[in-house]
């Protein structure tokens, strides 16, 4: 062992942000259905409690063993909308008895109060979908999604109709708090189904039975990479951010084995997503600018995005046996010190996030906009990002938070890793009309592969 | 269990001496060790072999850290496959 890889290790982990971002243990529900909403909440909450009693204490435990902080340990379950299918008024019960068995593991979120609606809907499934406004208002820790389109089957314009309702009536009923109940739902194309990370984490319904999904990060860590080669070329960079990418995979990689042994569960998948968080030095907008931008959002922020992105991609493959999730580079606005600025001097526009989307994980991420967006202008706003994600075959997501009450020049407060954000300006032209066709935009030809 | 042990401090006098001390109480073997200057400051690391001793990772841990305060250095302790898995293939 040599020294100078011991303490660039060390370096990583207490000058560069270097940490494990999520352990999440995915969880199916399908052996809970009871014969009553009641009974099958019961068992919920007791199977959930029962399999991840260990979770908070193994996290920690590996964390000391490595000396490599571990931040969020969560769980994520099978979508909500299946296990209470058979109760459709009642659902509020499904989503109370996750966010207590939340609370009583200590973990810090729970996600799967999901559906997946790609091509059509249940009447239990639009049951479900008008439930989440009041599901994130009555608990803490509980994160929603709902999947509106994928290549195979086209875009579900009725259900994306509904969720602009859903955002907005969600942002009024949290509207003391900055609307942050938008901040925990999440609206997907292409959603995958063993995402580590909040909120658009659920448990997929092909997924075994207790699952190890590990999530690393790491921006600090690529930023300080690049800044030790300053005159490279953009060949030179990219070489660099890979072997970055793959030490920082390697550790996501062990961490997953170890909570597998310790917990008895199944390895899925390390996620090799770069997250940032609000703190100076653990930005992906900061790479991107030492990359040579004067501030994200400048031309040429698209290639360099979309080369950091495959980079990382490519460095992590090699590191783990089973990479999937998200996987690339997370661009949410109010998590990214260095977003946040470029939002506020300008440099950054909701247009130019959309255009950086296309070639990144994941979508319109923690962007706040002003409270007064009307919901068929947020409903075409998730259109066009299921379209570039159905139509790329890859995931795409809209996190928006149409702030009640705020509008351009104010900021929004979320708290936490979830920051905080200026309003972001966003097109107030109508699309009103096409958003009431509603129907279904038909899978692009690409889908037909058989 | 192997792990690694790294301090990082100030030089002066008794460094290597009061942390093989405190290890050799432990029955904690050193398997390699590897010392340095660097940007000023001393910086040792040790291969350590915990198997025979009677105490627990977290005690280990704990008491080093209080040698490291006692002595004005920064002692951490971590188990070698953090560094294996980043750092060879």
């Amino acid at each position: 062992m040599k020294i100078n890889e011991i303490f660039e290790t060390i370096e990583m982990i207490d000058n560069q942000h270097f940490d494990v971002r999520t352990i999440t243990l995915g969880i199916s529900l399908f052996d809970c259905i009871r014969g009553t909403a009641d009974e099958t909440a019961t068992a919920v909450y007791d199977k959930i409690t029962r399999e991840a009693a260990k979770l908070v204490a193994t996290a920690e435990k590996i964390s000391r063993e490595l000396g490599v902080p571990i931040v969020n340990k969560r769980v994520s379950v099978t979508p909500a909308s299946l296990i209470f299918a058979p109760f459709p008024n009642e659902y509020i019960k499904l989503a109370k008895a996750l966010d207590k068995a939340a609370h009583e593991l200590g973990i810090d979120f729970i996600g799967g109060y999901s559906a997946l609606v790609q091509k059509s809907f249940t009447d239990s499934e639009k049951s479900f979908i008008k439930s989440i406004p009041q599901a994130l208002t009555e608990t803490s820790r509980l994160c929603s999604s709902v999947n509106v389109a994928s290549t195979r089957a086209g875009i579900n314009m009725n259900a994306i109709a509904m969720m602009g309702d859903v955002i907005k009536e969600t942002a009024y009923l949290t509207r003391e708090n900055d609307s942050i109940g938008c901040a925990k739902l999440v609206v997907f194309a292409n959603a995958v189904e063993d995402n580590p990370f909040m909120a658009g984490a659920f448990h997929g319904v092909s997924e075994g039975d207790k699952v190890v999904n590990v999530g690393v990060s790491g921006p600090g860590v690529v930023k300080c990479a690049l800044e030790k080669i300053k005159g490279g070329d953009l060949t030179d960079i990219a070489e660099e951010i890979k072997k970055t990418a793959f030490k920082i995979t390697r550790v996501g990689q062990l961490v997953a084995q170890r909570a597998c042994e310790e917990l008895g569960a199944e390895f899925g998948i390390v996620d090799l997503s770069l997250a940032p968080t609000p703190v100076m030095g653990d930005s992906v907008a900061h790479i991107l600018e030492e990359i040579g931008l004067e501030s994200v959002g400048a031309c040429g922020t698209t290639a360099a995005l979309a080369m950091l992105n495959d980079a990382v991609k490519k460095g992590g493959l090699m590191a783990s046996n089973h990479i999937g999730g998200l996987s690339g580079a997370f661009i949410p606005v109010s998590e990214d010190i260095g977003m946040i600025n470029g939002i506020a001097c300008g440099s950054l526009t909701l247009e130019k996030l959309e255009a950086m989307t296309a070639v990144c994980s994941v979508g319109l991420d923690m962007i706040a906009i002003p409270g007064d967006t009307p919901a068929s202008t947020i409903a075409g706003l998730i259109a066009d990002e299921a379209a570039i994600g159905v139509v790329n075959n890859k995931t795409t997501a809209v996190r928006v938070i149409p702030v009640h009450g705020k509008t351009i020049g104010d900021t929004a407060t979320f708290g936490g890793l979830l920051g905080f954000a200026p309003i972001c300006k966003i097109n107030t032209f109508s699309c009103d009309k096409m958003i009431s066709r509603g129907g279904r935009i038909p899978a692009p030809l690409h889908s037909n592969k058989n | 269990m192997r792990a690694v042990l790294t301090v990082v401090g100030k030089d002066k006098k008794g460094i290597i001496y009061y942390v093989s001390k405190e290890l050799n109480e432990m029955n904690i073997n050193i398997e390699d060790i590897s010392q340095t200057i660097m940007q000023g400051y001393f910086t040792m690391m040790m291969v350590v072999d915990m198997e025979s001793s009677t105490l627990d990772f977290e005690a280990i841990k704990k008491k080093l850290e209080l040698l490291g305060e006692s002595c004005s250095v920064d002692i951490k302790i971590q188990h070698e496959a953090i560094f294996n898995c980043m750092h060879k293939l």
